[in-house]
């Protein structure tokens, strides 16, 4: 039986420990800087030397403070979790901002091992280490490595199982904060050691520097213990003692012992060469993110992004279509009959799913887009470039992208906000990017600008529809940052990573990831949906019809046109005594006052929650026209109100517009909303709040346009 | 006035700096000490738009400070 041992692989980010993790479970995964994307726990396995080891990769970080949800993550799975060995990956050409991270491993006390990955560049640089003395100095084993070429992957592991095995044990060192330091922790340590409690999950000294530090987390903790009154009073003294002294925080003082017996450790191990030369990334950023240069290309990567999105996925969305389309027709030829089981088959299970699969494409295209700008290091400059910008409506640069993705579809955009590292930020581009204009809103904008705007307007109407989208957006991002999401924002603080070239291999599988979170998380919500509303439009199913259907069909016999208008008239009647139909007449009241009262547009918003597009086609189901657009532009106009006067102007038209634009998200949307903000209860109110904005905006368009004269 | 105090931003691109104070609240100095920025430490200034974001190289690496960041960390020359 092999023995099983688990490690965790810690580091910073841009470490190489996702190289590092791929190579020893063979099982590749994205390569990048996105902080947000290993906040999944990310595990694998590998038998190495008669050991089933199991790899866990923790978060990258640069600290295990309890200030983000990564830094908490990682320290909470080696503290709950105790895993057997923790391997410390260390870019080893930044060594010493990397080593804080392993000091505050150390303070743990676990089992650690080191890896200086990436020592073929650092030497390349001017740096060599004495890896014995390394060894010693820092009290734990240390191994070089370099992960993208696999070398040396087996001599850390051969030093993990050493350290599981009881061999080649270095005595710890202390990392030594100073006397007066040391001797409040002390004081800290007498007080704590009475809860045995809490010492059996928390060695004591890391609870004391943390109680020094201030540690929300640890804080909490302390708080239910029985001893919490005595252990508080003591640290709240030394904290006061020591502020007395130093003038300055106990939590910075530990930072600079910290980094002074890396210093010290380096000083005595590392030959450092190197001088700040002009690298190669240096060059290219001297371009990228030139002051005048920088906005330019951004835009114009942003517009060849997009435009290779639509042109590479709107044929295969094309495709899917038609092929969900010909699965339908063709299950739909082996039922004999109309029956109810058809219905349900083909136009609410298989138009389901083809619901959740036609957004593949467009999630994998642009997912190819971001994982080879974010494996090149670019994305980060992105947010440089952005960030004044954004600055400005209160969120950061990497708010920037998700914000254009939109444009495109904001089913692809949302999940891309994950790469905003501060929650507050995420959630508010979240929240406010369904206000960006998709894609499926166009056939919309389409058919109504082209039925009440003369010809010259129409780009002009089109473009405002775009640029209200965004006003709206940058107002409520706003206010949410202002009132629902309130606190300074993070600072925004982050790393440039050199310029590399993403290999094939880890693009495909962060596509892949992307695809696969999708359809499993959001597939099933959407699919749900889009049942329930087809339950909607097709039920009650007994119908009682104010003309025989089938006996007129049946007059009408070899006469197509005929056939095809009385089937016409059949759905549009079908539809209008459905459950979907009566929910339309319920609301026609709440749409009056937005100029659009009347149910067939309220029908028409209710489907609109399956894909805004949607609207089009059911207006064409109800006004019996099918999916010829000229003809429902006039049935359009020909809607009348009850008193004899014509239901659309432009100016009702516009309203209109701009509720499908800003109101309920689609139900892609609204499930990767709770998919991403994992929360249900965000998702809803998603729904709510923006549909309350698309009324306001209406209302105010509606009722402002006609005081100031238009009809 | 070589050795004058002076925030991040009006430091001219490719000059070398001392750090002297990082002010901002605790979160700010928090994050750059763990990404090596402490008071003390050397930088370079690599790109920097004006009262926006900028770029700096500490030891090797590259750090981006975003906008408003860079007022709150003192420097001399």
């Amino acid at each position: 039986m092999a023995k099983k041992i688990t490690i965790a692989l810690a580091g910073n980010p841009n470490s190489g420990k996702t190289t590092v993790f791929n190579n020893l479970t063979g099982q590749h995964r994205h390569i990048g800087n996105y902080p947000g994307v290993t906040v999944e726990k990310i595990e694998g396995r590998l038998n190495y030397n008669g050991y089933q080891i199991r790899v866990i990769d923790l978060p990258g970080t640069y600290s295990l403070t309890a200030h983000s949800i990564d830094e908490i993550i990682a320290r909470n799975f080696v503290l709950e979790e105790k895993p057997d060995v923790v391997i410390n990956i260390i870019d080893a050409s930044n060594l010493e901002r990397n080593l804080y991270l392993t000091t505050q491993f150390m303070e743990l006390g676990v089992p650690l091992v080191l890896v200086l990955n990436m020592y073929d560049v650092a030497q390349k640089h001017g740096v060599t280490v004495n890896e014995q003395r390394f060894s010693e100095l820092l009290g734990n084993p240390v191994v070089f490595s370099v992960a993208t070429k696999k070398e040396r992957m087996h001599a850390f592991l051969d030093a993990a199982i050493d350290l599981v095995e009881g061999k080649n044990i270095f005595a710890k060192t202390s990392i030594g904060y100073g006397a007066d330091i040391q001797a409040e922790l002390k004081k800290i340590e007498d007080v704590l050691v009475q809860d045995k409690l809490i010492l059996e999950k928390y060695p004591s000294s890391w609870l004391a520097i943390k109680l020094l530090e201030k540690d929300d987390e640890v804080l909490r903790k302390i708080k239910k213990s029985k001893y919490a009154d005595e252990v508080l009073e003591q640290s709240e003294q030394s904290i006061q003692y020591l502020e007395g002294i130093f003038n300055d925080t106990p939590e910075a003082i530990i930072a600079d012992g910290r980094y002074g017996f890396i210093s010290g450790a380096c000083s005595e191990a590392v030959g450092l060469n190197y001088e700040l030369r002009h690298s190669v990334s240096d060059k290219i950023d001297g371009f990228l993110i030139n002051k005048f240069l920088g906005l330019p290309i951004f835009l114009g990567l942003m517009w060849i992004v997009f435009k290779l999105t639509f042109t590479v996925s709107i044929p295969l969305m094309n495709l899917i279509e038609s092929g969900v389309g010909g699965v339908a027709a063709l299950v739909g030829s082996l039922f004999p009959a109309e029956t109810a089981l058809k219905s349900l088959i083909v136009d609410g299970v298989i138009s389901g799913v083809g619901s959740v699969l036609v957004f593949l494409p467009i999630i994998l295209i642009v997912f190819l887009a971001m994982a080879f700008l974010e494996g090149s290091g670019y994305m980060a400059r992105a947010a440089f470039i952005m960030d004044r910008l954004m600055h400005k409506i209160g969120l950061h640069g990497r708010s920037f992208i998700p914000m254009l993705l939109g444009f495109g579809c904001n089913v692809p955009a949302i999940m891309a906000a994950r790469s905003i590292e501060d929650k507050k930020d995420r959630m508010v581009t979240i929240l406010v990017n369904s206000f960006m204009s998709c894609g499926a809103r166009l056939p919309v904008y389409a058919l109504f600008i082209a039925a009440f705007f003369p010809q010259d307007m129409a780009g002009n109407v089109l473009f405002s529809l775009y640029l209200l989208g965004m006003l709206v957006a940058v107002l409520i991002a706003k206010l949410f940052r202002k009132y629902l999401f309130r606190g300074e924002a993070a600072p925004f603080v982050m790393e440039l990573p050199p310029y590399r070239m993403p290999t094939v291999k880890s693009i495909l599988i962060h596509m892949w990831d992307k695809a696969a979170m999708y359809l499993k998380k959001a597939g099933t919500i959407i699919f749900a949906g889009c049942v329930i509303v087809w339950f909607l439009s097709n039920y009650p199913q007994d119908v009682s019809y104010s003309r025989n259907y089938d006996a007129l069909l049946q007059s009408q016999k070899g006469y197509i046109e005929q056939i095809v208008e009385l089937e016409k008239q059949r759905e549009a009647e079908k539809l209008k005594k459905s459950y979907a139909g009566s929910l339309g007449r319920l609301t026609v009241p709440i749409f009056r006052p937005l100029g659009f009262g009347d149910w067939r547009l309220s029908v028409a918003l209710i489907s609109g929650i399956v894909g805004k597009e949607i609207v089009v086609g059911t207006l064409g189901t109800l006004y019996a026209v099918g999916d010829d657009s000229a003809a429902l532009g006039r049935a359009l106009r020909n809607i009348e109100r009850t008193d004899g006067s014509k239901l659309f102007t432009p100016l009702v038209a516009y309203s209109f517009m701009v509720f499908v634009l800003l109101y309920i998200p689609c139900m892609a949307t609204i499930a990767v909303i709770k998919q991403e903000t994992n929360s249900w209860l965000w998702a809803l109110f998603a729904v709510f709040y923006t549909t309350g904005v698309a009324w306001v905006a209406s209302f105010v368009i509606y009722q402002g346009g006609r005081l100031i004269g238009f009809q | 006035m070589a050795d004058a105090l002076m925030p991040l931003f009006n430091v001219p691109e490719g000059k070398e700096v001392t750090v002297t104070e990082i002010g901002g609240g605790q979160a700010l100095r928090r994050r750059l000490t763990a990404m090596g920025l402490n008071e003390g430490v050397k930088l370079k200034v690599l790109h920097s738009h004006g009262r926006g974001a900028c770029v700096i190289l500490v030891q090797n690496t590259r750090l981006m400070l975003g906008h408003g960041m860079a007022h709150k960390i003192m420097v001399k020359g």
